[in-house]
């Protein structure tokens, strides 16, 4: 091979770069979250109907969509109440219906978000609930 | 027809995930085995196809350059358009690859009534391609937080500067909505010139399409399909500690992006994508201007067959001596 020795070197850094996930992997790498729901608002309610405001799979995915439906329905169009599919009515605020009952948004919100490396800005203006501890 | 077949051989590619997932429950072959196999042909099909490049000899310098070569110290030197020192090289490297150089220089030439030939400048296909492979980079790299555990600070700093204006949520990204117009107008390039259209090969549309559908893809499942993302980074950290689990309930969109994706990466190695490596290689760029200062030896050069005079002499002596020719040797 002609100029062998740099291409060996540009293709080391290559592959170095593409399987540096493989080579950097800390001993966290398995560690699932795991957001806790056992806060005191949520302990309230009895053990067959301790659910969400819709069902788990569905605010897994969407909640963020969800909250920024809320935020438009009563900011722009000034509606305040929120009917589930499951017929139950919750008013739809950040602060007093979602962080009521999630409470505890260092062991919840933040254990999911901090996983995935998402950072809501929601805080900046919005007051999380004040946690012991 | 380039054109119709890139289209269809990639609404192809959908489909067979939808059979293979949805249909036949091959959750693991496409969560798992796929991207893995792809990986894999990836890596080793870009270091064959370098080493094999490596193995052609360049025992020439090719001087296309833009500015006067290194002379007389009375006669300005261009360093950098035609360096004779290797840090000119590297710097010609840099701009070359950072900043696309030679394609800034870009020329529109056309024939007008007279006839006249004219020429323009013409920034639009370098204007698209930067925002095409930056706004490409800047994604792979916001990926990576679905590699690393904990996430590194400097790829949450990429996605609050990525979100700066801070539309909806999730978050709308500069990045993904630069990245599909860019495609988009690489697209349309190719469609609305005739000149171009008519060189558009298969070769060209294909990869368009592919990295189009995986932006379309991408941007479907973080604005309008939502997935579980949490149940996505466990997949792929399952990957980088070889003990893979597939979750279950993630959206069939997740498996098209990561197919198309797989799909890009085997085909990335025989394909013109490949100047991805290739840039680094042009002869070109990356040789110093040194064709009169050093002797450069061509290592093809052989033993080259030589009659000298001498033996001629021997040879044919005695017909030269009867015929009245001087001699050196009697
Ligand atoms: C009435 C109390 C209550 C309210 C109000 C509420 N949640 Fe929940 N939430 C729960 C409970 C209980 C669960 C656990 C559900 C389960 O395990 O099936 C839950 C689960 C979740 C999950 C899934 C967690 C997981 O483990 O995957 C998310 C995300 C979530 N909530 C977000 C929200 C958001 C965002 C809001 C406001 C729009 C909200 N919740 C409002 C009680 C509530
Ligand atoms: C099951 C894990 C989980 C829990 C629990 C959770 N989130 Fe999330 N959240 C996510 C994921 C994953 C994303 C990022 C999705 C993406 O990148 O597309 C996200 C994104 C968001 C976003 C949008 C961020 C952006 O990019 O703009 C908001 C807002 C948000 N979450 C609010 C909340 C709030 C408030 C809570 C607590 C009540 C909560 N989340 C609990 C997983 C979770
Ligand atoms: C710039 C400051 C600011 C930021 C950042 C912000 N909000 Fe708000 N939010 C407000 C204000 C002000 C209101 C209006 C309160 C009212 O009208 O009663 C509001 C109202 C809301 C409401 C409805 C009313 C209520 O009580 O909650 C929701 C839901 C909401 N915001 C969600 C969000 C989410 C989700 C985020 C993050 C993605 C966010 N907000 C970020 C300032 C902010
Ligand atoms: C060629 C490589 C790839 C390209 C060009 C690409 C492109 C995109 C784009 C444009 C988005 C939109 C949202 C964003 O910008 O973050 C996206 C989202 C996403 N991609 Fe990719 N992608 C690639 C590879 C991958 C791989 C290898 C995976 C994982 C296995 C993956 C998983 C995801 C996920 C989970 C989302 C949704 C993120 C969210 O909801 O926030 N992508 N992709």
């Amino acid at each position: 091979m002609y100029n062998g020795g740099k291409i060996v070197i540009g293709l080391l850094i290559f592959v170095g770069l593409v399987i540096s996930p493989f080579l950097l992997k800390g001993d966290k790498a398995t560690a699932k979250p795991d957001p806790k729901v056992d806060t005191p608002e949520i302990l309230k309610m009895p053990v067959g109907e301790r659910t969400c405001v819709e069902d788990k799979e569905y605010m897994k995915a969407e909640h963020m969509k969800m909250l920024n439906e809320w935020r438009d329905w009563v900011v722009r169009d000034g509606l305040n109440i929120y009917t589930s599919k499951a017929g139950k009515e919750y008013t739809m605020s950040l602060q007093n219906t979602c962080m009521k009952c999630h409470s505890n948004k260092s062991k919840f919100c933040d254990e999911c978000h901090n996983y995935v490396g998402v950072k809501p800005y929601c805080w900046d203006c919005h007051i999380a609930p004040k946690e012991e501890g | 027809m380039g054109i119709l077949f890139s289209f269809f051989a990639v609404v192809a590619l959908i489909v067979v995930v939808f059979v293979g997932v949805q249909g036949a429950n091959l959750h693991y072959l496409f969560g798992v085995i796929i991207p893995f196999a792809a990986f894999i042909t990836f890596i080793v099909g870009i270091v064959y196809r370098v080493f094999r490049w490596g193995k052609v000899p360049v025992p020439f310098r090719i001087p296309t350059t833009g500015g006067q070569q290194t002379s007389f110290p009375w006669i300005k030197a261009s360093r950098i358009d035609n360096p004779s020192s290797a840090l000119g090289v590297a710097v010609r490297m840099a701009l070359e690859v950072l900043l696309f150089r030679s394609l800034f220089r870009n020329m529109r030439s056309e024939l007008r009534d007279g006839p006249k030939l004219s020429y323009a400048s013409s920034k639009w296909l370098w204007l698209g391609g930067i925002a095409f492979h930056y706004t490409f980079l800047i994604i792979l790299i916001r990926h990576m937080r679905l590699f690393f555990e904990p996430v590194p600070g400097i790829i949450k700093i990429a996605e609050s500067l990525d979100g700066f204006f801070q539309v909806g949520a999730p978050v709308v990204y500069v990045t993904d909505v630069v990245f599909l117009g860019a495609v988009t107008f690489l697209f349309l390039r190719r469609v609305v010139i005739p000149q171009l259209r008519y060189i558009s090969l298969a070769a060209d549309y294909f990869p368009l399409f592919l990295i189009g559908g995986i932006g379309v893809t991408g941007v479907l499942m973080r604005y309008f399909f939502k997935t579980d993302v949490v149940g996505i980074k466990e997949l792929t950290m399952g990957w980088i500690t070889f003990s893979p689990v597939v979750p279950q309930g993630i959206h069939i969109i997740f498996y098209v992006h990561l197919f198309l994706v797989s799909s890009l990466l085997a085909y990335f190695p025989m394909s013109k994508l490949m100047h991805m490596a290739g840039v680094f290689l042009s002869p070109t760029r990356n040789l110093a201007n040194t064709n009169r200062a050093e002797l450069h030896v061509n290592p093809w050069n052989y033993p080259v067959k030589v009659h000298t005079y001498e033996e001629y002499e021997d040879d044919y002596r005695e017909f030269m001596k009867s015929a009245g020719l001087p001699v050196e040797k009697e």
